[in-house]
């Protein structure tokens, strides 16, 4: 999986011949044209004690976020004597599945399992939507006052939700919308970030070919759906990929929505979990969280190119 | 920005001389009002849901700081300023924001120091740097709660990794879930290591963009390390830095997930509680949903204004 072509993907890379005419402080040197090859290389001037310095450095980086997650996942194979033992055992010796089995036994774990994908596909779905038409409305259809409704609508990235909760919850209690999904799902389905995101791919494309399925005389829809869209999966993939990682992570609001299993979605069912014993019974916990972490690390390894486009461009466009 | 929110068409920036942008439809007198319309009919459920769930509580929450409501009563009585005086006089709003300015000033600090240091490592031609891309950028997309719960055993004072580490160069682990100190380290350090791969990859993408040949022309002439990272690179890296700063800070101080499950804002009452978890706590802990909303409030005009502060910061520095 090459991820090196990943983040550089969004921008230009190394110096483009544009750019490097273009600088205004650039000190002209006549080598410069010999000099211009991609960034990567100026690694080579330097030293082999650089290149040392740089694998220490790699190896580091990768013991510490790897070793707490193979102590989680070594832990949650373990007996639960072997768990409290010191100096601790950092193999599972001998292996057992019964964390994973009182976890679906103690607690209601399949439920929240349901309530996560229920709630992250309706979520994402309604997301995707509403940020498609959005911003198809936004850059591809003219109607006055448009640039005001584009920054009403981007405004609200700088509304953090836990100032909206409580007015929120109380919204939502009086409708009588706690402990359903509804009441989880509507108040997360407004998008700011994937209008944004969307919109600027819709100008991006080539208008010669969207003035052509106009004179075709394609309506807005068909021209959204065969021309338009297909021109953009790869945003909306990003797109895609980013909404369904934050709904399934997402944990304020469905944890004030939620009492019990009914809708209560994996992060907050953990949290019931743990809240289950005084002590902590760290072997189902582990296995508990391990599980919830599985299906979003899987999507990442497979799709983390995408992903990676959807956060970069976003940040490179402002 | 500013310019790419009045002016659309600016907006699309194009590196390599894109074709024209999008123009308007040709036909102008008859499907004139008939696109107004559609325009409304696809933009509508989206103004509706952020208006009601985004601006109508932004609104709301600052007039039930001026009531003693409790959240679940119907009556809220008006107080006045007396929850802001409350709040403004009370001793726990001193440890409240001085965790909050600690855990905030860290997470941004070292995620972006540590973030840029990462992106520039890993931007040498190094043998398997992708995969430790990958590895640096996991734990960003796994959930804060499941990262805390599992991080709240991995700093198990008696159990746990952090402290069999210690214990094997002989040190004794200090008790990170009774100590207010270590308990906030606990915390963010725990945040760190879940969001260092946004900023890494971040400035990853950033540096990839940027200019080889003045780094080179810079090396030519002869300048130190040092002086071609603060002069050449830092200059080019200013847009992204300015980015992150925003982005990142209001992550940060939003953070509820990691901080509930570890702490519950504890250890002795307040020892991991940020402005975020006063909120949650007056309001539906303490059932005072007032003062809830009097600290909420508080805190927006604070972030309002640390945005502002930095956009401005930013102004002068690209004209200087």
């Amino acid at each position: 999986m090459s991820t090196s072509t990943t983040v550089g993907s969004t921008g230009p890379v190394g110096g483009t011949d544009e750019e490097r005419t273009g600088g205004t402080q650039a000190p002209g040197r006549r080598r410069r044209r010999q000099q211009a090859h991609n960034v990567e290389a100026s690694s080579h001037h330097r030293g082999p004690a650089w290149t040392v310095a740089g694998y220490v450095g790699m190896a580091l980086i990768v013991l510490v976020v790897a070793v707490p997650l193979f102590w989680i996942l070594v832990t949650s194979f373990k007996e639960r004597g072997d768990i409290y033992v010191r100096p601790a055992k950092w193999w599972p010796d001998p292996a057992t599945g019964q964390n994973y089995s009182e976890l679906t036994t103690r607690i209601p774990f399949f439920d929240y399992v349901r309530n996560s994908v229920i709630i992250t596909s309706a979520t994402s779905i309604a997301k995707i939507v509403l940020g498609v038409i959005s911003a198809y409305a936004l850059s591809l259809l003219r109607f006055p006052g448009r640039s005001v409704v584009f920054l009403v609508v981007i405004a609200a990235l700088m509304v953090p939700n836990q100032i909206t909760v409580i007015s929120n919850y109380a919204l939502v209690a009086q409708w009588g919308w706690r402990n359903t999904y509804q009441g989880i799902i509507i108040p997360l389905a407004g998008v700011a970030f994937g209008t944004f995101l969307m919109r600027n791919q819709f100008l991006n494309l080539p208008g010669e070919i969207i003035e052509a399925a106009r004179l075709d005389g394609a309506g807005p829809l068909k021209l959204l759906w065969r021309v338009v869209m297909p021109m953009s999966w790869p945003t909306l993939v990003a797109f895609a990929l980013i909404t369904v990682v934050n709904e399934w992570n997402e944990y304020l609001w469905p944890f004030l929505m939620s009492d019990d299993e009914s809708t209560a979605p994996l992060p907050v069912g953990l949290t019931f979990l743990q809240n289950n014993d005084g002590v902590t019974n760290w072997g189902p916990v582990m296995a508990g969280t391990i599980l919830a972490m599985l299906p979003i690390l899987v999507l990442f390894l497979l799709l983390q190119r995408q992903m990676i486009k959807g956060l970069t461009a976003g940040a490179v466009k402002s | 920005m500013q310019s790419s929110l009045t002016e659309p068409r600016s907006a699309a920036p194009g590196s390599g001389g894109p074709p024209p942008a999008v123009g308007p439809p040709p036909r102008r007198s008859s499907g004139r009002a008939w696109e107004w319309s559609l325009a409304a009919l696809l933009l509508l459920p989206n103004l509706v849901l952020l208006i009601v769930f985004t601006y109508r509580p932004l609104l709301d929450n600052i007039r039930l700081s001026f009531t003693d409501w409790n959240i679940s009563s119907p009556i809220a009585n008006p107080v006045g300023l007396a929850n802001y005086v409350e709040w403004f006089g009370r001793d726990d709003t001193k440890v409240i924001v001085r965790n909050t300015l600690v855990f905030t000033v860290a997470t941004v600090g070292i995620s972006m120091a540590l973030g840029l240091g990462l992106a520039l490592l890993l931007d040498q031609r190094l043998k398997g740097r992708n995969l430790v891309r990958s590895v640096v950028f996991a734990p960003f997309v796994i959930s804060g709660a499941a990262i805390g719960i599992a991080f709240q055993f991995v700093f198990d004072p008696r159990f746990g990794l952090v402290n069999d580490l210690l214990a094997r160069i002989g040190v004794q682990s200090p008790d990170f879930y009774q100590q207010p100190g270590w308990a906030l380290f606990m915390v963010t350090f725990t945040y760190i290591w879940k969001n260092l791969g946004y900023t890494f990859v971040i400035y990853l993408a950033a540096l990839q963009g940027r200019r080889a040949d003045l780094d080179e022309a810079a090396e030519i002439d002869g300048a130190s390390a040092w002086t071609r990272f603060r002069r050449v690179l830092m200059p080019q890296l200013r847009p992204t830095t300015f980015f992150l700063s925003i982005t990142v800070l209001l992550s940060s101080v939003q953070v509820f997930d990691i901080i509930n499950v570890m702490t519950r804002g504890g250890p002795q009452g307040n020892g991991t509680a940020t402005l975020v978890y006063q909120v949650y706590q007056e309001t539906f802990v303490n059932q005072r949903a007032g003062y809830g909303a009097t600290v909420a409030t508080v805190m927006f005009v604070i972030l309002l204004a640390v945005t502002v502060v930095q956009v401005r910061f930013m102004d002068r520095g690209k004209q200087s």
